[in-house]
């Protein structure tokens, strides 16, 4: 990258943050909880962009991780007394993991269809398990409550208030966000692009595509888990919804729209569809039908979404 | 829990009928895909439409016939509009790429029917009333009936593309579309041709199925799902593979559901399509694995 | 009748012709010589409009057919027998030659002479009709191959290697096919390998190397004098 964009980055990302930083002290309640939302969606987006836009691997399983992030830290919650906010997240990490193992597993034997028919299904099966195993996830309803504290080993531990909870997200995306970036830009990002760009080339030169993609699927397993803790954390419960595979198909819509293999392009294409769901939504009950629309033409004639639109307009 | 013989034997009869019906729909999904590598998300919201298209026009005629000749029709219509406007565009893009745009679609029809047509469930009248004595059960001649109409139109299908110029082009097209054109095959109108068939059939499912279980708008989800699981257990493209394996899942689940509820007797047709992609994945009724 | 003007062809990244301009005039039979990958076979797959030529024309009986879609072609009078045969082989060998009988235009009885026609030209088509094509011999699927073409009645066919991989009984029957189908009046562009058949068999030759054509003779100074094919194919 060149010098000047880099510097141009880095600036623009700074201002970015520095927005979010202040949103809960100027946005009225609303408008700031759901800016907190956004980076949440944001961060799944950014998980699901390591496997669909560097690694070339469309997965409509994400749902399953994000919802096994979200019941796994509903089960910490639940089951420790007192609530413990790390241990939550460990369970919902692990939650997550497990699930990410599986798909991993098979992400190697699958390609193409194959392997994106086989994440849309391990998300329904988790569906139906989660759904149906009432008396341990609660069915339908699924699961509720309490928020744990901000708590620090030997400081005690601070309640949550939706100012502090934004910054404690803020922070959590921020970090996932910069170690995502290192990984895609070191050389081990780089392999990835390349199985992307053509597999049996990047076999042939002697790469071990296997590990790589089982390493990628982890990596995006993992911090989609993450996505799910927080949004348990901030809404404090956990429904058998999010793990439907619709919720998948949204993601995969935020990663195009917003243009895939950047990064923050599917951070942008969450928060203009989220923003474009509250818009939309009061005028026109069925917004989703234009934005469908949109979407089916962003596919085929702008693959790279907005971002990748706009970057080769400024390279010109 | 023990299960009598009768049980088993009804359920052998509903997985046979539902099969039947599953097998419609898989067939037009395989042929699109054998035809043109195009993984239509939206197949099953196609079912969807034409079950509204019927619901709507039996309402207004009374005439379950006809509505089903109508959303067969209308749908077919549609479908090819469809196929031209996303899919011929998208001729020799990556599988990635046809797959988001039909995910775009469904999303897009699914929305639409829930606009036009309102959240709750259309019932369509059963045509022919009236039940016969299966063991313990009044059984409904309707089931039985649906079951030879799905049967009779795969069949016609199947005589359809055996035989004459037509089936010729399409069965040419689907081993070498190149070559199809170099003798002279209007290729790009043969596979909007198959595609308007695929979702005819769907279509006609969509009505079939009405008095069976209702129209909803979320009932194309779950057919899009049970189709893919039956064209790759049946082995992608083969029309045949397809069908046997719609029979295949459909009595597994079937006989699932004496054992568990229906919500989770599905999982079986998840570990089947599991299974298969493990150990035989070019499809269990394919013959020889290439 | 059919000519290619100063056409550059890609394949993806890769610039495979350079330019390449040739002519065949109606009935004529023309050679096109030239080692492994110097394009010969991209060359008839640009006029098929199988590869899109970047620049440059193809004409054929003074229209521009440059880009065409490929299934237009055959209705103008274009036919392709490509280097691999393509055969369909799940289709029986009737079911393969429908596939350029069952035309608009061409009455009942029209057709069943086109049958005719070439079932005494090929006699084991005849007794294979309804035999899958893909059980065929590699000498049976040429035959059927050119077969095919032929039902097309066209003015010119494309042919891309038809001796490869076959024995030499079978490619003096290709050269007695050859002549026949000149003697009707078809002209025909012959992509190929073997030298002493593509000198047999043409009127005039042309030679290529690297994506461009090299040098053009009349067949009969080739014949004569053959040390140009010597310096350019090594052979």
């Amino acid at each position: 990258m060149k010098p000047g964009s880099n510097r141009a980055f880095w600036v623009g990302f700074g201002v970015v943050l520095s927005l979010l930083v202040i949103a809960p002290m100027v946005l009225p309640p609303f408008w700031g909880r759901f800016a907190t939302e956004i980076l949440i969606w944001g961060l799944l987006a950014m998980s699901s962009d390591i496997l669909i836009g560097y690694t070339g691997m469309v997965s409509f399983g994400h749902s399953a991780f994000f919802g096994l992030g979200m019941y796994g830290a509903a089960a910490a919650l639940l089951t420790v007394k007192p609530p413990n906010l790390w241990l939550a997240v460990l369970y919902g990490l692990v939650g997550a993991g497990a699930v990410a193992i599986f798909v991993a597993y098979f992400s190697t034997r699958l390609r193409d269809i194959y392997f994106s028919i086989t994440t849309l299904v391990f998300s329904q099966i988790f569906y139906v398990i989660i759904f149906t195993w009432t008396d341990v996830t609660g069915g339908e309803n699924g699961l509720t409550f309490r928020q744990p504290g901000l708590g620090l080993p030997g400081l005690g531990s601070v309640a949550f208030t939706p100012a502090l909870l934004h910054w404690f997200v803020l922070a959590v995306v921020t970090l996932s966000y910069l170690l995502l970036r290192r990984v895609t830009q070191s050389p081990f990002g780089m392999v990835l692009q390349s199985i992307r760009e053509n597999e049996p080339r990047t076999r042939a030169i002697g790469y071990a595509v296997e590990r790589y993609k089982i390493v990628a699927v982890m990596l995006s397993g993992l911090f989609a888990g993450l996505a799910g803790v927080l949004y348990a954390l901030q809404n404090k419960f956990a429904a058998p919804d999010f793990v439907f595979f619709i919720v998948s198909g949204e993601v995969v819509i935020f990663n195009v729209m917003g243009g895939v293999g950047t990064l923050v392009g599917p951070v942008a294409g969450a928060a203009f569809f989220l923003l474009l769901r509250e818009g939309l939504s009061r005028y026109f009950e069925y917004y989703l039908i234009p934005v469908g629309i949109i979407f089916t033409l962003m596919v085929i004639f702008l693959p790279q979404g907005f971002l990748g639109f706009l970057r080769r307009r400024l390279n010109q | 829990m023990s299960v009598a013989i009768e049980q088993i034997l009804v359920q052998t009869v509903n997985g046979l009928v539902n099969g039947m019906i599953l097998a419609l729909v898989a067939s037009g999904l395989t042929l699109i895909f054998g035809i043109m590598d195009v993984v239509n998300f939206a197949h099953g919201d196609l079912v969807m439409l034409g079950g509204f298209v019927g619901a709507t026009t039996m309402a207004a005629t009374g005439n379950f016939w006809l509505a089903l000749l109508v959303a067969a029709v209308v749908i077919a219509v549609f479908g090819a509009a469809l196929q031209i406007s996303t899919l011929r565009p998208l001729l020799g893009r990556d599988p990635l790429t046809t797959i988001l745009a039909t995910f775009g679609v469904s999303l897009v029809l699914q929305k639409y029917a829930l606009w036009q047509w309102g959240p709750s469930a259309r019932n369509l009248q059963e045509p022919i009333t009236g039940r016969f004595d299966l063991f313990y059960l009044q059984y409904p001649w309707y089931r039985v009936a649906t079951a030879v109409l799905a049967g009779a139109m795969i069949g016609a299908l199947w005589l359809f593309l055996k035989r004459g110029t037509y089936g010729i082009w399409i069965r040419a097209t689907t081993q070498d579309r190149i070559m199809a054109a170099a003798m002279g095959i209007p290729v790009p109108w043969v596979h909007t041709a198959v595609f308007a068939i695929g979702a005819a059939m769907a279509a006609a499912s969509g009505v079939l199925f009405g008095p069976l279980g209702g129209v909803t708008q979320t009932m194309g989800a779950d057919f899009t799902l049970r189709a893919f699981i039956v064209v790759v257990v049946g082995g992608m493209g083969n029309l045949g593979g397809s069908i046997l394996a719609s029979i295949f899942i459909s009595l597994l689940e079937a006989y699932a559901s004496l054992f568990v509820s229906p919500a989770q007797a599905v999982i079986v047709s998840f570990v089947a399509l599991i299974l298969t992609l493990l150990f035989r994945p070019t499809g269990l009724f394919v013959p020889t694995p290439k | 009748m059919l000519s290619l003007t100063d056409v550059h062809t890609y394949y993806g990244k890769s610039h495979i012709l350079h330019g390449v301009s040739l002519e065949v005039g109606p009935g004529e039979v023309v050679g096109l010589l030239g080692r492994n990958g110097v394009g010969k076979s991209t060359t008839l797959k640009s006029v098929m409009g199988l590869a899109r030529p970047a620049n440059g024309r193809v004409t054929f009986e003074g229209r521009d057919i440059t880009g065409l879609a490929p299934h237009h072609l055959a209705r103008i009078g274009i036919a392709w027998v490509p280097e691999d045969r393509r055969i369909f082989r799940l289709l029986t060998v009737l079911e393969n030659l429908r596939t350029g009988l069952d035309r608009t235009g061409v009455d009942d009885a029209r057709r069943d002479a086109l049958l005719e026609k070439v079932y005494r030209t090929f006699p084991v088509l005849r007794e294979r009709r309804h035999q899958a094509g893909g059980t065929l011999s590699g000498g049976e699927q040429q035959m059927l191959a050119i077969a095919r073409a032929m039902v097309l009645e066209p003015r010119i066919i494309l042919l891309d290697e038809p001796t490869e991989g076959l024995m030499p009984r079978m490619v003096s029957q290709i050269r007695d096919i050859v002549d026949v189908l000149h003697r009707e009046g078809v002209a025909i562009l012959l992509v190929e390998q073997n030298v002493p058949l593509t000198l047999a068999v043409s009127n005039r030759i042309y030679i290529m190397e690297k994506g461009v054509v090299r040098h053009q003779a009349p067949a009969a100074a080739l014949r004569a004098d053959p040390t140009v094919i010597h310096q350019y194919l090594g052979v």
